[in-house]
Order: structure tokens, then sequence, then C-alpha cells
């Protein structure tokens, strides 16, 4: 999947942004692909943790927003505990949805989730259900 | 009619009552400092079309919110019940929107699940307490969301026995919840589904359908005013020393 | 020594049967323990945001409640509650600044400064009860139990508040061989089971779930022990859907660790509501004759 890298599709204001939310410094992320190796969601993601870290770096705003990766991300931390610098990528995933988040943007609606489903799932899933995809 | 000194310094007193400033939604209005909120806003001239009720502190028609000078804490308080400050900075919310879960009650079992369905967002309470801080009756907002959200709808219903649903805690909920609702349907539950039933009151009610008390209901129509007097000056009394074991002599209508 | 107990949401409600089976088995053990008697939702996830601050007061305020019983432990026995405490408590204890403005935030409540200390039931048996001293208290060994310790996320990671080594933890497996049971060690042991993603994703989560159990049964073993109410939905009742999608699916016995707890120290099955896990957890007990029949 070819990307064009240029000053035009560079925004350095969700580079920064991402980096103060996250408290996060991912430019010293030098790829070594650990992260992606570790992700028990690899499968259903479109784009690699590997491959955001990369196009936040370069503040790729257009294909980080193409991108379900914070949004199929589980929270596990399995990536941040191995990560060779020691960057908390979990960090810069919950940066990256509440960067959506907080322009009131929800990714999940309460209201239209099935309510057998409700009725039957364990409170805590709701809980942190909401906390993580909803504004 | 000649009036004493004392009497023209009592009406004086009276006519001179002290007034204060406050800020009705931005202007300034000297009113006498004994007054509510409600009459205040009044003796300055308002006329009240909306935001006022009962005027007895029960219906939550006049939910305000107010400041006081160099503090940066929010105050409320009910506009009929609370007294005016010098420098009370307020305005009324005769409304705020939160919608109401539409349901069929008696089609419901009183469990914790069905509150869950029907107001799913209130799982995105955070705990901040700003309801509780809010709160013009100290209901803990907080603490029965809190009890629903671990399934515990008795708790709630008894926590929120003071909400007048005034809508303040809407009003500031972090995480969008309508809780005056939740409550409401907590109370509503737990006093169909979960109070226990008075089944003395049941067994009673079918011995006099049964015709227990037909035949004594009976004699007392027939008896006339002398053998009414009589019965009732040597009925029995429970002592007022009676201790929980005291039963009558005559039993037969127990 | 007596500890406070902090239960979270689910606990009263769909994981009753990890609550009724844990404190019937800190009673038999001798464990002394007090349910707060005002708390609320901790929030189940820490936020990760470097400057969110709002999200903390709700843990934060139940480590106060803890401080006003005159505790200095709270003991919880949902992971993600383990996790969300443990986490606030730590910020709590190292972040200054973020401290004095939570403190100051909350005026209502007391100040904390992060000295009460935060347990999960696992590390508590390890570290203040003694696995040794466990051992004793067995009155219905698991011989012949061929089961599969699953840790998932909450307990191991971050490394500031884990119970063990996260790549290799070793705490679950010495307690289910405390039990007396045949402890069946798997590859996915510490992956997450996709958590809160069974609402934004929840194939997703239905999929990481399912290769959990397809990697322990086919390490050989026969039943799976947990400790998270929402890994109990994925991999526990979220079974039904899995058999009916996946070919190779295969009914695994899903239970809380404190539930093997209960039955091995003899306690009567009825207190581990074992009519809350699917039925097949049940059977196998039985037919193992841990339990009646």
């Amino acid at each position: 999947m070819p990307i064009f890298i240029s000053t035009r599709e560079s925004d350095d204001k969700l580079r920064k942004k991402v980096m103060e939310i996250s408290g996060q410094n991912f430019q010293q992320c030098f790829q070594c692909g650990t992260c992606t190796g570790s992700c028990p969601m690899a499968d259903h993601i479109n784009v690699y943790p590997r491959r955001i870290m990369a196009l936040l770096q370069l503040g790729h705003r257009k294909a980080l927003e193409e991108a379900n990766t914070p949004w199929v991300c589980a929270s596990c931390h399995t990536c941040m505990v191995r990560c060779p610098r020691g960057i908390d990528i979990t960090k810069v995933m919950e940066a990256l949805r509440l960067v959506k988040l907080r322009q009131n943007i929800d990714h999940i609606e309460p209201k239209k989730l099935e309510p057998d489903q409700v009725a039957d799932m364990p409170q805590i899933a709701m809980v942190s259900g909401f906390r993580k995809m909803t504004s | 009619m000649s009036t004493t000194t004392e009497d023209k310094e009592t009406k004086s007193a009276a006519i001179e009552a002290k007034l204060i400033p406050i800020y009705i939604m931005g202007k300034k209005y000297e009113v006498p400092e004994s007054l509510t909120i409600m009459k205040a806003m009044e003796y300055a001239g308002y006329k009240y079309i909306r935001g006022c009720g009962c005027r007895g502190g029960v219906c939550g028609a006049c939910s305000t919110v107010y400041r006081k000078p160099n503090d940066y804490k929010i105050y409320t308080g009910l506009a009929c019940q609370t007294v005016v400050e010098p420098d009370m900075y307020l305005t009324q919310l005769p409304f705020y929107p939160a919608m109401r879960a539409t349901y069929n009650f008696f089609e419901m079992e009183g469990k914790p699940e069905e509150v869950f369905e029907l107001y799913p967002e209130l799982f995105r309470c955070v705990a901040c307490n700003a309801c509780t801080k809010v709160c013009p009756m100290d209901v803990e907002v907080m603490d029965y969301i809190a009890a629903l959200k671990r399934g515990d709808i008795k708790a709630a219903a008894e926590i929120s026995f003071d909400c007048i649903q005034c809508g303040l805690c809407a009003s500031r909920c972090m995480g969008e919840l309508p809780q005056y609702h939740i409550g409401q349907l907590a109370r509503r539950i737990n006093g169909a589904y979960l109070t226990p039933r008075a089944e003395h009151l049941k067994t009673m009610v079918a011995n006099i359908q049964a015709g227990r008390y037909d035949d004594g209901l009976g004699n007392l129509k027939a008896s006339d005013e002398d053998n009414l007097k009589k019965l009732y000056t040597e009925r029995e009394m429970e002592p007022a020393t009676a201790g929980e074991d005291w039963t009558p002599k005559e039993t037969a209508n127990l | 020594m007596k500890i406070a107990y902090y239960p979270g949401c689910t606990l009263k409600t769909k994981a009753k049967n990890l609550e009724t089976s844990a404190l019937a088995s800190l009673d038999a053990l001798g464990i002394e323990y007090e349910e707060l008697p005002r708390w609320n939702c901790c929030g189940a996830v820490f936020s990760l945001a470097d400057d969110d601050l709002i999200h903390m007061v709700a843990p934060v305020r139940d480590l106060i409640r803890v401080q006003e019983r005159g505790e200095d432990t709270v003991l919880t026995l949902c992971s993600m509650c383990y996790n969300t405490l443990a986490r606030a408590n730590e910020l709590m204890k190292t972040d200054e600044e973020k401290r004095k403005t939570i403190n100051d935030f909350m005026d209502e409540e007391p100040d904390y400064q992060g000295k009460v200390r935060v347990v999960h039931l696992l590390d508590f048996i390890r570290d203040d009860y003694g696995f040794d001293k466990l051992k004793e208290q067995i009155k219905k060994p698991l011989n012949g139990l061929k089961i599969a310790p699953y840790y998932g996320c909450t307990l191991l990671r971050p490394k500031e508040v884990a119970l063990d080594r996260p790549d290799n933890p070793v705490v679950m497996h010495k307690f289910l061989e405390a039990l007396g049971a045949e402890v069946v060690d798997f590859g996915s042991s510490t992956v997450c089971c996709g958590a809160y993603q069974v609402l934004g994703a929840p194939e997703a989560a239905l999929q990481v779930s399912h290769e959990i159990l397809d990697d322990a049964a086919n390490c050989g073993a026969e039943a799976l022990a947990l400790t998270c109410p929402l890994c109990d939905y994925n991999m526990g009742k979220r079974q039904a859907q899995m058999l009916e999608k996946y070919d190779n699916a295969k009914e695994l016995p899903v239970y809380y660790f404190t539930q093997l707890l209960a039955v091995a120290l003899g306690i009567a099955p009825e207190i581990s509501h074992l009519e809350l896990n699917r039925e097949s957890a049940g059977k196998l007990l039985k037919a193992k004759n841990f339990i009646e029949s």
C-alpha cells in the first residue's frame, strides 16, 4: 500500500498532540516490529502497530485516519512491556483514540447496543468499553 | 386613634428592611435580605411563568445555581427555599433536558439487567461526584448510581428517596446520564417488585370477602343507639403499657 | 490481620460465583476481611492519557474509603479492578503534582498520599498467606485435574503493578499446584482475550478467545482457570458462539480460580454457584468426583 510522503501529508500538529496526550516520544521508535509481533489483535487490524508508529513519526494524518488500529486495540499492554525502546505504545493508541473522542465523535453508541447483549455482559465490559470508545 | 412611640418605631423597622445587592442573570438588584431567591426575584419585578411550582421545596421546579464573590465554587439551591446572600450571582435552571426511557413497567420483572438495557449510559459514570455536589436535596447521587451499576436496586431506591427531579445532577454529569430518571425507575421497581408484600393485608381482605365479618357487622347495623353506645364504652382496649405479647380476651374477630 | 475488601460492580451480579467462592474460601482459611461499606465503581480501566485526571478520581476515591476504615491493605478479586486501583495508587504515590491536583479537586474528601497497599487474592495468598500453609488446608485435592492457568493481561501488565514476570509468570501455576491439580502450561496463557472489544470488535474478540482455548486444549488441558469476569465472558459464556462459528472449537470447562479453591477446601459446591458457569464446569467436577453428583 503506497503512502505518499511529502510536507503536504505531514501534520505536525497531530504529531505533537499525540505526543502530548500520550507523554511518549515515539520518535525513538526504530521500527523493530516487536509490537506488531506481540499484538493479539493483529489479524483484525488494517495497519500494524509498527507502521502506526512510523506514520506518527511522519505526522501522516490521512493514513492514520484510515487505520482501524486504535479502535481494535484491546489495551492489553503486551506491546509496551516488550518495546526495546520503552515506548508505552498502549498510551500512544489511547492518544490516537482521544484525538477523535475529544472532538465528541464516539466510536460506539451505548443506545445502539443489542439489549440482550447489555443484559448478558458483565458490567466491566460496558464500563471499560465506554471509557475507551465513547467521549 | 393614637400611635405610641413604640408603634411608630416598629412600623419604621418593618418598612426599612435591610437591602442587599444580588445579581439576577447578570443584572444587579437591591432586595430585602430575609427573602428567598424566589421572593427576591419577584420583589425585583420578575414574574414567574416557569421555574416555579409548589413554593414548598418538594417539586423541583425552581433549581437555582449561584456563585459568591471570591469563591470559585458552584452553589445550588431551590429558589423557594434558599435565602439570598449579599452579592449572590444567580441563575435559575427551570429545565435541563434529560431523556426518559420508555418502557412497559408491568412487563418488567424488576431485575438489574432491565435497568442496564434501558439506560446503558449508566456505565458512562466516572464517579466524579459532580452530581452529589450539586444536589439541592443532599441526595448522594453518585452513590445510588454506583449501587445501580452493581445491581443493587433496593439500595439505589433508598439512597435516592429525597430526589425531587430538579435536573441539576443531569446538568453537571460528565457521563451525560439522566440520573434522576434512572433513580425514578429504581424506586418504581423497588416499590412494585422488591419490597415485601403485606401478606397479612392480603389475608385480611380475603377474609372480609369470604364473609367472615358479615355477621358481626350485621349485628352492629341492627343495634339501636343505646346498644351501640354500650358496646362502645364497654369495649376492651389495649392498655397503654401493653407489651408485644398482649392479646384481647375476645379473639373471635382476630 | 484484617484487610479491606473491594468487590467492584460485577461481583455482586454477573460474577457472583467469583465472589461467593472467594469469600467462603477466605473464611475457611481464617483470613479476616471487611467489605468497604461505601464504594464506587473504579472505572475498570486505567486512563492512559497524560493530561487526564478526572478518570483517576474514581479509583482514588475508593482508596480513600480504605484509608477511612483505618485499613492499610485492600483486597480485590476482579483483575480489572486490581489493575485500575493499583495503577491509580502508583500515580498518587509517585506523581507529586498530579497527587496535589487530584487531592485539591476532591475537596469533599480527605487527602490521599498513596499509603494503601492494593493486593489481588493471588499475590495475597502467595506473599501474605503462603502456598505451603494453603496446602495444609486442602481437604479435597484436585488430583488428576489437568488445568491450564490463564492469566490474561491485567494481573501482569504493566510491570509497575505486575504480580509476576509478564512473559513467564508462575503465581497461578503454583496456586493450582497447591490445590493438588496437574498444571498444564500453554503458550497463550498471557495473551489478551479481547477484553472490551466484545463491544467494539466482537468477532475479533471471539477469534482471539477461541485461539487461546484451542491452544490450551491442544496442550492437553481439560479445563481452564481464570481470574477476570470479562475474560470469563469472552472465554466462558461466548463458547456457545465459538462452537457455532468454528469447526475446530471444542467445549472446555472454565472456572474462576476461587471456585477451584473453594472445592479443594471442601466447601459445599452450591456456594461456588456453578450454575453461572457453563454446564461443562459442574459436569467435569462431578465426573472427577470433586463434588457430589
